[in-house]
């Protein structure tokens, strides 16, 4: 494999980044999970993936994937068909709000808005899952989730910004 | 005049998020969302075409995760091997240490199987359960805060029944509670929504295992008032619900502060292959 073949994949893996780390959370169902208190908590890794791309570079994350990436969650996680795609895409309807309304992006108010968006597609979760389809779903755990997915949206977004600018680098040296 | 221009930018603003559709953008949320409320509507068949295409995707969706997955599982197996590699002198000290006499214990194990269904004969019991087991490969492994379950490697084109029981080696493992074409999911008794009624020896008390969504072990439910449990009893499926077969090991009673709870004798983080009732 020549030294431009390489670069090449190399630009494409950036490129792609957003949409292949998606697909790798919804397929391997990934979580980090931890216990505290005798309770079993984790990471929505997809949550931050989402809101992050679709408010910073909505180009990168097509919403027909999103909606694609969320029946495959429910099919992994065993959630009643269509139940992830209708959080995921309203979580890209609060980021798509949020960038339309804001002339100066900033960290914080990202966060804070986040927590916003999270907790109300976490509501609906439990709203659909529970009244509708009688799933068995402790609202503490789902709750206390979404709040540990809140915690991490800093580190996740730091570690999103270098790799955009990594692929803007990339696409002014081609 | 200001509030009228602060809603009209409020009401452009959702409708842009709403209806428009982006840059490299086919569809508006709008319409996925649409899609997404019907898809989830779909649920409600059980059967018929519907149900079948949702097998089919069940199927493909799962073993195109089980190809993702495998780099981890691999990472994970050598990891616990290693693990298992260290622990190796220990555990060959401890087995040389213990008089099994095994020879006698088949023996009399035989005698009692054999004395349990001349007694069953005698009192005209039929036995309903299969004996029968089906060995079947574990494709993927997901255990979240949610919902600890594997998917394997056969399903309904395989004779897998919705409920039937599930063993590692001998021990119990959980139950069916999804079946596809090719493919099933097993509810793991550590599970937070697994209920399995068992039978606790030597006293033969009737009580429920209820999973805690914990890896190691499992509440004792529905007790008897006077309770004639002691901390190492062993705990076995009672066949009482009249699908999982009766006298399969979950495993050994420990108490913390008067609660009673059960430690498995599987290890859910290490399934591989298990056996399927059927």
């Amino acid at each position: 494999m020549t030294k431009s073949n390489i670069k090449k994949i190399y630009h494409n893996f950036i490129h792609t980044f957003p949409l292949l780390f998606l697909f790798f959370l919804a397929f391997t169902g990934f979580d980090l999970s931890f216990f505290l208190f005798e309770n079993n908590y984790s990471f929505n890794f997809i949550y931050a993936v989402i809101f992050y791309w679709v408010l910073k570079k909505p180009e990168r994350l097509g919403y027909g994937l999103i909606f694609l990436a969320g029946i495959i969650n429910d099919v992994v996680q065993n959630f009643p068909i269509g139940i992830s795609s209708i959080n995921y895409l309203l979580l890209c309807s609060i980021a798509a709000f949020i960038r339309a309304r804001t002339l100066m992006p900033n960290l914080l108010y990202d966060w804070i808005l986040f927590l916003v968006g999270i907790l109300i597609i976490s509501s609906v979760n439990y709203t659909i899952l529970t009244l509708v389809f009688d799933y068995p779903i402790k609202y503490g755990t789902l709750m206390f989730g979404s709040f540990i997915t809140f915690l991490i949206y800093p580190l996740m977004s730091k570690l999103f910004d270098r790799i955009t600018l990594i692929d803007l680098r990339e696409e002014n040296a081609n | 005049m200001a509030s009228d221009a602060g809603r009209d930018d409020f009401i452009i603003a959702i409708r842009s998020a709403f209806l428009k559709k982006g840059t490299r953008q086919k569809f508006s949320l709008f319409t996925l969302l649409i899609i997404s409320i019907l898809v989830l509507s779909l649920e409600y068949f059980k059967s018929g075409p519907i149900h079948t295409f949702r097998s089919v995707t069940k199927d493909i969706i799962f073993k195109g995760s089980f190809f993702i997955s495998e780099p981890f599982v691999f990472i994970k197996n050598n990891y616990y091997n290693f693990k298992e590699h260290i622990k190796m002198y220990e555990d060959y000290n401890y087995l040389k240490n213990k008089n099994y006499s095994l020879d006698s214990l088949k023996n009399e194990n035989q005698f009692y199987k054999s004395e349990n269904i001349r007694l069953k004969k005698l009192l005209d019991e039929e036995n309903i359960y299969s004996n029968e087991f089906l060995l079947s490969k574990v494709l993927l492994d997901q255990q979240s805060p949610y919902l600890k379950s594997v998917i394997i490697n056969k399903g309904f084109n395989h004779g897998i029944k919705l409920g039937v029981a599930v063993k590692e080696k001998s021990y119990f493992v959980g139950k069916i509670i999804n079946v596809n074409f090719l493919t099933s999911r097993i509810l793991l008794a550590s599970d937070l929504n697994s209920k399995i009624p068992v039978i606790i020896e030597p006293n033969g008390i009737n009580a429920i295992l209820s999973g805690q969504g914990h890896d190691n072990y499992a509440a004792l439910e529905f007790l008897p008032k006077l309770k004639k449990i002691k901390e190492g009893d062993i705990v076995y499926t009672s066949g009482v619900d009249g699908i999982i077969p009766q006298a399969i090991p979950i495993g050994k009673v420990f108490s913390v502060d008067e609660k009673l709870f059960v430690e498995f004798f599987v290890d859910f983080n290490q399934l591989k292959y298990v056996k399927i009732n059927k």
